[in-house]
């Protein structure tokens, strides 16, 4: 392979790039590879940047350091990057740099609060405990590792719909993998993670993957039944019932994680995430409707059945009501606290007390965040968020399968489902439920998971801005093509 | 197949919307509640990182912010403590009191005065800063004020008539508000627990929060209602030796027995230089309750001072009095209620020929570069009395120092006016000693209010408790304005 000339890119690359058109084609490496690797290099420097003003922050000083790390940081995702080269020449250069300066943004945090949690231990003269950033730092080179592999292996994303229910099934039995006794082990409340000696790996995240890929293909096969064979009812296309039993058991085993698992998060991610799909691939908006219904229905089910709802809920309603914060929303009240605290430009970070809140480096991430980078920092965060969003459905938009389409647009609106639960949550939008936020939240399989969603909508994105190759014009006439065929008879009735 | 894809773009960005339209509600919109909520903590040890501003009189720090390295940055000392302890109130982990309290946003840095310091800081890489305040006190006056009262309880009010800028304020006993400003949560909580349970009640700032009866001091106001209304100073006003009150059987005398002027009338004048009881109680017989409350209220009875940075109690004439209570009014007892400011602003409004001005206590507000960014401009608050009464009172004061009751706050070189009060509060119990008055009388520097409590004795009287503590508090306050 050659590398590219050296040259500033013409405006017609421009156009190319940032309208989504195909490439000219015979432009081997196109220039918005290297315009991802500038924009890599913007997000290296921002995380240098960031650890800088923390070490200054909390040293006085910057070390040398500080500089060392940012290159390793930068390597880290350049790997990445050279795999894109490799094996998605087209793909989106957009997506890869947001996602690491998420991951970027989010170690220096994580180390942040590493550094409060040693200070206290130190003043109370306890041993220091182990940071949590190096162990992100390993899950970050494994998720690279996954974002690699799965470039590397999945040359083409049509190939996995004929794994479709291979996956699915996969899916579940990794949804309800943590209840087997054993492996499986319950943290904070939620019987969530599978515990293998000290690590612990939570394997819903695993599984959302798997399933929407079982979703997209599913539902590319059956989308003319479900939107064609229907009665009207109530003005509504109301599909006929056998169509209707995927959603009905998505919703129901969505349900019943939430239920065993008491993870109101992910039931909510995989009802949204279903119901998003089914409506792409059946374009009935009687669909939505169904679902929000069931939805709701099982939300005042869940409701009036489950403690640890009502426990949500009603510290949602009345966070600040009573023995103010009420025992139920101490976590949620302290965060707000810290967005507060914030303000519009934050502390700066290594200068508020994020450390306050409980969880502060998995749920409540955003909180510190909020605090020490005040709403500046955290609609800069939300905008990041939005821009892979809307990268993921460009992707969709683009490609010319429907199995693309379906499983593009899935994942990206997962990511975009995932953040507005998570944030809202931490927010007070809505209840909170426990989800982490994706690249930033400190935690193994949330990392590497959504690393293998970017992979594969990088994949459908270099499908999507791929030129057709182009056919070899037919010869008006063959002399040949003809010549020794068997002369057909016309048959009359 | 691409609409309903472009309908869930649509969809998400919807939902990312909310998310930043929530952010903004929640950064900026409720800010101030979020801040304000009873068990954010962070607010306090916030403040705690900050170097909050100084809180001076003249030279004099009365409060300052020192680093110190422990959890917090910054420790809030205050030298010479117990001194100024009722003006600057306290700054704990906890709570705050007096100006630490009511100017605490200018003295954290949050007010918006100080918005372009704050700007200046955020490009110097400073820490936020807080500004410093400016207190009317007179360091010299507050500690002789102090020193007169010589562990007595009680309390002094010294303000100037023609400003009406407090010069002293002080109140005893005191405390330290270092022992509740240590960063020792513990030791923190003893000291107030100790403080607030103390049956002396040192947290009580007894010159402004504080009410008693005004005894005799009230004469003057009854004096001005009848100047007003047309008694001159040496109109013969009835005055027996003892006064059978009004739908009654109660005898009022004079104090001690004595005669006033023949056993039945005195002048004005000589009633109240010898602060005679019967005559004053005919006095407000014959105006009535309602002419009395008039010109109590006039000068500051049954309101509050607006703005005021330290916590008042309400001055009280009572409403609904017959005749015996009317009488009983008249001569500061019964219900009539006050507090030494109150008294402090009545003699002061009498020096000022007549025209009130509104007190207070904190003269300029100045940034951390000690830029001044703000100044109290002296306001007149109302007219509770035309210059003639004004001047009428003012020699009848005067005659009160010269020759009557409140001989013991003559001044060597110096015309004083005064009145004493000697206020009974309860059997058995020992008078409240009351002085009040200002000096020069012809163009006065100083009024003062001084009471003493239980004044040392069933025998004691303001002429002899209260008035030398007054005199020592003018003469202070002469040397150094002269």
């Amino acid at each position: 392979m050659t590398l590219p000339p050296l040259r500033r890119p013409r405006s017609a690359d421009l156009t190319a790039t940032f309208a989504g058109f195909p490439l000219p084609s015979g432009l081997e490496l196109p220039p918005y590879r290297r315009r991802e690797l500038f924009l890599l290099g913007y997000a290296g420097v921002l995380a240098t940047g960031a650890l800088a003003a923390l070490t200054l922050a909390h040293d006085g000083t910057i070390g040398f350091q500080v500089f060392t790390y940012g290159l390793g940081f930068f390597s880290l995702w350049a790997l990445g990057h050279l795999a894109v080269r490799r094996f998605a020449p087209a793909a989106d250069p957009v997506l890869l740099p947001v996602v690491a300066a998420l991951n970027g943004i989010g170690l220096v945090m994580i180390y942040r609060l590493d550094l409060a949690k040693a200070d206290s231990a130190r003043r109370a003269g306890n041993p220091i405990p182990t940071g949590a950033a190096q162990t992100q730092l390993v899950w970050t080179l494994l998720a690279i590792v996954v974002f690699v592999l799965v470039l590397a292996v999945v040359r083409d994303h049509r190939d996995l719909s004929r794994y479709a229910y291979t996956l699915g099934l996969a899916g579940l039995v990794f949804l309800v993998l943590p209840i087997a006794p054993g492996i499986g082990a319950t943290i904070n409340g939620a019987r969530l993670w599978l515990q293998v000696g000290p690590f612990s790996f939570q394997p819903s995240e695993v599984s959302k993957i798997a399933l929407m890929i079982f979703f997209a293909a599913y539902l590319e096969n059956k989308r003319d039944v479900l939107s064609l064979a229907s009665r009207s009812f109530l003005g509504m296309k109301i599909p006929r019932a056998r169509d209707l039993g995927p959603v009905l058991v998505a919703w129901l085993a969505s349900l019943g994680v939430l239920v065993v698992q008491k993870d109101l998060g992910s039931s909510l991610l995989f009802f949204g995430m279903f119901l998003v799909i089914l409506y792409v691939a059946t374009q009935r908006a009687s669909w939505v409707a169904i679902g929000m219904c069931l939805f709701m229905l099982g939300a005042v089910v869940a409701h009036s059945l489950f403690g640890h709802v009502q426990v949500r809920v009603d510290g949602w309603l009345h966070a600040f009501d009573g023995n103010n914060p009420s025992n139920t929303s101490y976590q949620l009240v302290q965060g707000l606290y810290g967005f507060a605290a914030g303000g519009l430009t934050g502390t700066g970070i290594g200068q508020g007390s994020p450390q306050r809140v409980p969880f502060a480096n998995t749920d409540f991430i955003m909180a510190s965040l909020g605090e020490e980078f005040g709403l500046t920092g955290v609609m800069a965060i939300l905008l990041l968020y939005a821009l892979v969003a809307a990268r993921g459905i460009r992707a969709a938009l683009g490609a010319k399968d429907p199995f693309g389409k379906l499983l593009a647009t899935g994942l990206s609106a997962t990511v975009a489902l995932q953040v507005f639960v998570q944030v809202g949550g931490v927010m007070r939008l809505i209840p909170l439920t426990g989800l982490t936020l994706p690249f930033v939240s400190y935690g193994g399989s949330s990392i590497v998971a959504n690393a293998a969603i970017i992979a594969l909508l990088l994949r459908i994105s270099d499908a999507a801005r791929r030129l057709e190759e182009p056919v070899p014009d037919a010869p008006l006439f063959d002399p040949n093509a003809v010549a020794d065929s068997p002369t057909q008879v016309v048959k009359t009735t | 197949m691409n609409t309903p894809v472009r309908k869930v773009a649509l969809a998400c960005m919807v939902l990312f919307a909310a998310l930043l339209v929530n952010a903004n509600w929640v950064q900026v919109g409720q800010v101030g509640r979020l801040k304000a909520e009873p068990t954010n903590a962070r607010q306090v040890t916030d403040r705690l990182e900050r170097q909050r501003g100084g809180i001076i009189a003249g030279e004099t720090v009365l409060a300052t912010s020192v680093p110190v390295d422990d959890e917090y940055k910054y420790q809030r000392q205050y030298p010479n403590g117990p001194l100024y302890a009722n003006l600057t109130g306290y700054y704990t982990l906890f709570t705050t009191a007096g100006l630490e309290r009511s100017e605490n946003a200018f003295l954290s840095g949050d007010d918006d005065r100080l918005l372009a310091s704050r700007v200046t800081d955020l490009f110097t890489g400073e820490s936020r800063r807080g500004g410093t305040v400016v207190t009317t006190i007179d360091p010299h006056v507050q500690q002789v004020a102090m020193d007169a009262l010589d562990g007595r309880r009680g309390a002094v009010v010294a303000l100037d008539p023609s400003t009406g800028a407090i010069l002293a304020m002080v109140t005893t006993p005191s405390f330290d508000p270092n022992a509740m400003a240590t960063h020792d949560a513990a030791a923190a909580t003893d000291a107030y627990q100790q403080l607030s349970t103390n049956a002396d009640q040192p947290l009580l700032n007894r010159a402004a929060q504080q009410t008693y009866p005004p005894g005799s001091t009230f004469k003057l106001i009854t004096a001005a209602a009848a100047l007003a209304r047309g008694t001159e100073p040496d109109t013969r006003v009835s005055a027996p030796d003892e006064l059978t009150l009004p739908q009654s059987t109660t005898v009022l005398p004079n104090f001690g027995g004595e005669r006033c002027g023949d056993g039945r009338t005195d002048t004005l004048t000589h009633a109240l230089t010898i602060s005679c009881n019967t005559a004053f109680a005919q006095l407000g017989i014959d105006m009535g309750d309602d002419v009395l409350r008039a010109q109590a209220e006039a000068f500051g009875f049954n309101s509050t001072i607006e703005d005021f940075p330290l916590q008042q109690a309400r001055s009280v004439f009572p409403s609904d009095l017959d005749g015996a209570q009317t009488a009983q009014s008249a001569i500061g007892q019964f219900d009539v209620r006050v507090t030494p400011l109150q008294m402090a602003e009545v003699v002061a409004a009498i020096g000022n020929g007549g025209v009130r001005m509104k007190p207070y206590l904190v003269s300029e507000l100045r940034g951390p570069d000690l830029k001044r960014l703000d100044h109290t401009e002296p306001t007149e608050l109302n007219k509770p009395i035309s210059p003639e009464v004004a001047a009428k009172l003012t020699t009848m004061m005067e005659s009160v120092v010269t020759s009557g009751s409140g001989r013991n706050a003559r001044i060597d070189g110096v015309d004083v006016a005064g009145k004493t009060g000697t206020a009974e509060h309860g059997d058995g119990e020992p008078p409240h000693t009351w002085f009040v008055g200002f000096a020069p009388a012809s163009a006065p520097k100083v009024a003062v209010a001084v009471i003493v409590e239980d004044g040392g004795g069933e025998f004691a009287t303001g002429g002899a408790v209260a008035a030398p503590v007054a005199k020592e508090v003018m003469q202070a306050a002469l040397d150094t304005q002269r």
